[in-house]
């Protein structure tokens, strides 16, 4: 699973069809990450990106997936995940019906003659320079991940050192249709 | 009222109403052993924790109920994993409890110390790691819920020997609070319409009726259903007795090894009424040439199985009774008239006729004349025993040779290793079989190969009174595997021959305290067998010495289509 590898193709990871967002809720109970890896892993499932948290009820964590179709038919993954005993919601996000969002951190080369450029193109993109010294500068840039690949591309050129994103998460736009759990 | 973790533990079995236990006890589960000694219920000292978990299939093969097995930490749990995974394959609600080291010492490599939780989460349906005495009345609930309804399947209960110390205080379990969990019950009405119309429609059809009828205690649903229909049955190897065999309408087993008609009754199919199934492979063949005119009705309660194989045209995720009875009702006012059926009818019998089940009951090729061809020795067997015997089996040629030469009348009369294919499984799960229904004969039909697997369980049977009979079909090889050998890999046998007299089996069943015989020529099979059924105080070994290169016909050669079916060479030049 490289994110880095992915990018260097010219295609936008975000973008590309035969990934799906599946948001589930589960119960807060030991072991349940291990269900859920566990399962992808023995039925031969890819996961593309994975966030997992607390929700507001602390009874309940909100896991958000990006899974990788090619491997098997959507809907079988949704059926085996749904399986899962801890698994109390599981849907499908189309990204028109949902909003998403990415959380990116990078670390850049930065040599003293293409600082300005680096720079203009970290406030052109929305992004925040976290940190600089004469060798490289970190930036984060919260958001779409459409924006996220954007700006992974922009500042490319310059040397990227280090990288981490968050995969995706979603929540479903008020009035969108579906059950909302 | 104060009790122990462990003494709480006992009694939330009893308040599920557990009547055995099939265990193994060691250190980690120690405390839980404790309270046994006061139970009502019974416990079933097995002597590898392996088969524990068999005799629990086995009781809860035949009486629908959830078996249970105990066992302790770290080797006693990875042993009872194969049962696990077993159960988890054929769909058997089992409850599993293992000691576990105290909560303290997990993660740190302690004395029998293993990931229970983490190993056995591929191989049940649900499992638990119990973390407070106060939780053990509630977690039992929940597990003998979650084994025995929807799918049914295994769940483990790993259990660390400071909660089986703890001072708790006892409570009733509340209602189970499983937010994450809600089976299917009823069909959707618009699924029930959409496959009413298809079976109207169709001309060639037949019901795939699977291990679900029998979970589902949909038998007389299904019965009922074909009375309506007319329409023609397979069932499948978990399926055997969920429809009785003697009914004409019965066409036989599906699958690598399954009959000529049954095979090719699917392949002409216009439509396929699958029940509680799973488009196995060893049923389907090459998927992409399997039934390929048939549309297909598809009812499961797990809504994974619908298209998880071949996508149905009409899914219905539901219990099979509830949806054999609301076909039936959608069905009823139609009228369906038997004449349409008739064409196919009558090519199903010819078929039938034409390609029934053999064997050369004299001398096959390479037999030697006078050999006892196992094929003989299942017909005897089923002749010479009560209609409602239990018949029970390993895994291998003997296997399939039982499935194709007995006829089962009845639901919950047969118990194998279906999905699994677990070598070693008779012994164990006859001895459970038999204590779920100490009124019925059991038989288990083992191969020699099985049978040095799991032999020992026949000291427990012994010591326990539990007379179960057992037939081993002795042909001193691994006999599936050099069967494949014999047509895959040119007749190269590797590492497949056993020897017929080491061990001795007669002299090894005996020493394990069971009445034991030889039989070698086909006129001891009957008078044997009949001995065998007077001893009803102890177990019974017969060891059948048996035509070594017999082969199992019909064979669908693993990854051909089923059109590709080879047939017994007797009945290989006959037109299809």
């Amino acid at each position: 699973m490289s994110l880095l590898a992915d990018s260097t193709g010219g295609e936008t990871v975000s973008a590309r069809p035969r990934h799906h967002m599946v948001a589930l809720v589960v119960e807060n109970k030991a072991g349940v990450l291990a269900r859920i890896a566990g399962l992808f892993s023995r039925r031969g499932f890819n996961i593309f990106s994975l966030a997992v948290a607390p929700t507001e009820d602390a009874r309940f964590s909100r896991v958000s997936i990006v899974v990788d179709v090619e491997s098997a038919p959507l809907q079988q993954i949704l059926d085996q995940l749904d399986k899962l005993v801890n698994v109390v919601h599981i849907s499908e996000l189309h990204p028109d019906a949902a909003h998403e969002a990415e959380l990116l951190l990078i670390t850049v080369s930065a040599r003293e003659e293409d600082r300005p450029a680096l720079e203009a193109a970290i406030a052109h993109h929305g992004a925040r320079l976290l940190e600089a010294n004469e060798r490289a500068v970190t930036a984060l840039l919260a958001g779409d991940p459409a924006a996220l690949d954007s700006f992974e591309e922009a500042v490319r050129p310059y040397g990227i050192v280090e990288l981490q994103r968050t995969g995706r998460i979603a929540l479903r736009k008020l009035g969108a249709a579906g059950d909302a759990p | 009222m104060e009790l122990t973790g462990a003494q709480a533990l006992i009694k939330s079995l009893e308040a599920q109403g557990v009547e055995v236990l099939f265990g193994l006890p060691g250190g980690a589960i120690l405390p839980v052993y404790d309270p046994i000694i006061d139970s009502s219920i019974r416990h079933v000292l097995v002597r590898h924790e392996q088969g524990a978990g068999h005799a629990a299939e086995g009781y809860a093969q035949v009486t629908g109920r959830a078996g249970v097995a105990m066992v302790t930490s770290g080797p006693g749990a990875t042993n009872v994993v194969t049962p696990l995974a077993d159960a988890m394959m054929d769909s058997i609600p089992l409850v599993v409890i293992t000691g576990q080291v105290a909560s303290a010492s997990i993660g740190t490599d302690a004395f029998q110390e293993v990931d229970t939780r983490g190993i056995t989460m591929g191989v049940t349906k649900h499992n638990y790691l119990v973390t407070s005495a106060d939780d053990i009345s509630d977690v039992v609930a929940e597990a003998f819920h979650l084994a025995t309804t929807g799918r049914p399947g295994p769940v483990l209960i790993d259990f660390p020997k400071d909660v089986a110390n703890a001072r708790t205080t006892w409570r009733e379990p509340g209602p189970v609070d499983l937010p994450g969990y809600a089976p299917p019950s009823v069909p959707e009405s618009a699924a029930v319409q959409a496959a009413a119309e298809l079976i109207a429609a169709a001309r060639r059809p037949v019901i795939y009726a699977g291990g679900g009828i029998l979970k589902a205690n949909a038998t007389a649903a299904l019965h009922r259903f074909v009375n309506l229909t007319g329409i023609p049955v397979v069932t499948t190897l978990m399926g055997r007795g969920a429809f009785p065999e003697s009914d004409p309408r019965w066409l036989g087993m599906p699958g690598m090894h399954g009959s000529y008609t049954a095979v090719t009754a699917m392949q002409q199919a216009d439509l396929l009424v699958a029940l509680g199934t799973r488009f196995d492979d060893r049923v389907t063949g090459r998927v992409d040439a399997f039934a390929p005119r048939a549309k297909v009705i598809h009812v499961d309660i797990d809504r994974a199985e619908l298209g998880k194989v071949r996508r149905p045209d009409v899914p219905m995720a539901a219990d099979c009774r509830a949806a054999i009875d609301a076909l039936c009702d959608a069905l009823a006012p139609l009228g369906l008239g038997a004449e349409r059926l008739a064409q196919w009818i009558a090519t199903l019998e010819a078929w039938r006729e034409r390609f029934p089940l053999t064997y050369d009951r004299d001398s096959g090729t390479g037999a030697v004349p006078g050999t006892v061809k196992p094929q003989f020795v299942l017909e005897e067997l089923r002749r010479l025993t009560p209609p409602e015997t239990v018949l029970v089996s390993g895994v291998g040629q003997h296997q399939m040779w039982a499935a194709q030469f007995w006829r089962f009348e009845e639901p919950r009369s047969w118990v194998n290793s279906g999905g699994l294919g677990t070598m070693g499984f008779a012994v164990p799960a006859a001895l459970g079989a038999k204590v779920g229904r100490p009124d019925k004969m059991v038989w288990a039909v083992d191969g020699d190969g099985c049978f040095q697997m799991t032999a020992q369980e026949l000291v427990t049977a012994s010591a326990e009174r539990i007379p179960v009979k057992v037939a081993i079909l002795n042909n001193a090889y691994l006999g599936m595997v050099r069967q494949w050998q014999h047509m895959f890999y040119a007749e190269r046998y590797s590492e497949v021959y056993l020897s017929p007299d080491l061990p001795d089996y007669v002299r090894w069943a005996e020493a394990m305290g069971c009445v034991a015989f030889r039989v070698s020529t086909p006129e001891e099979v009957e008078p044997t067998i009949e001995k065998a059924n007077e001893v009803d105080d102890r177990p019974v070994v017969i060891d059948f010495r048996i035509d070594s290169m017999e082969q199992v016909y019909p064979m669908v050669p693993a990854g051909a289509s089923n059109d590709d079916i080879v047939v017994h060479p007797s009945q290989s030049g006959l037109a299809r």
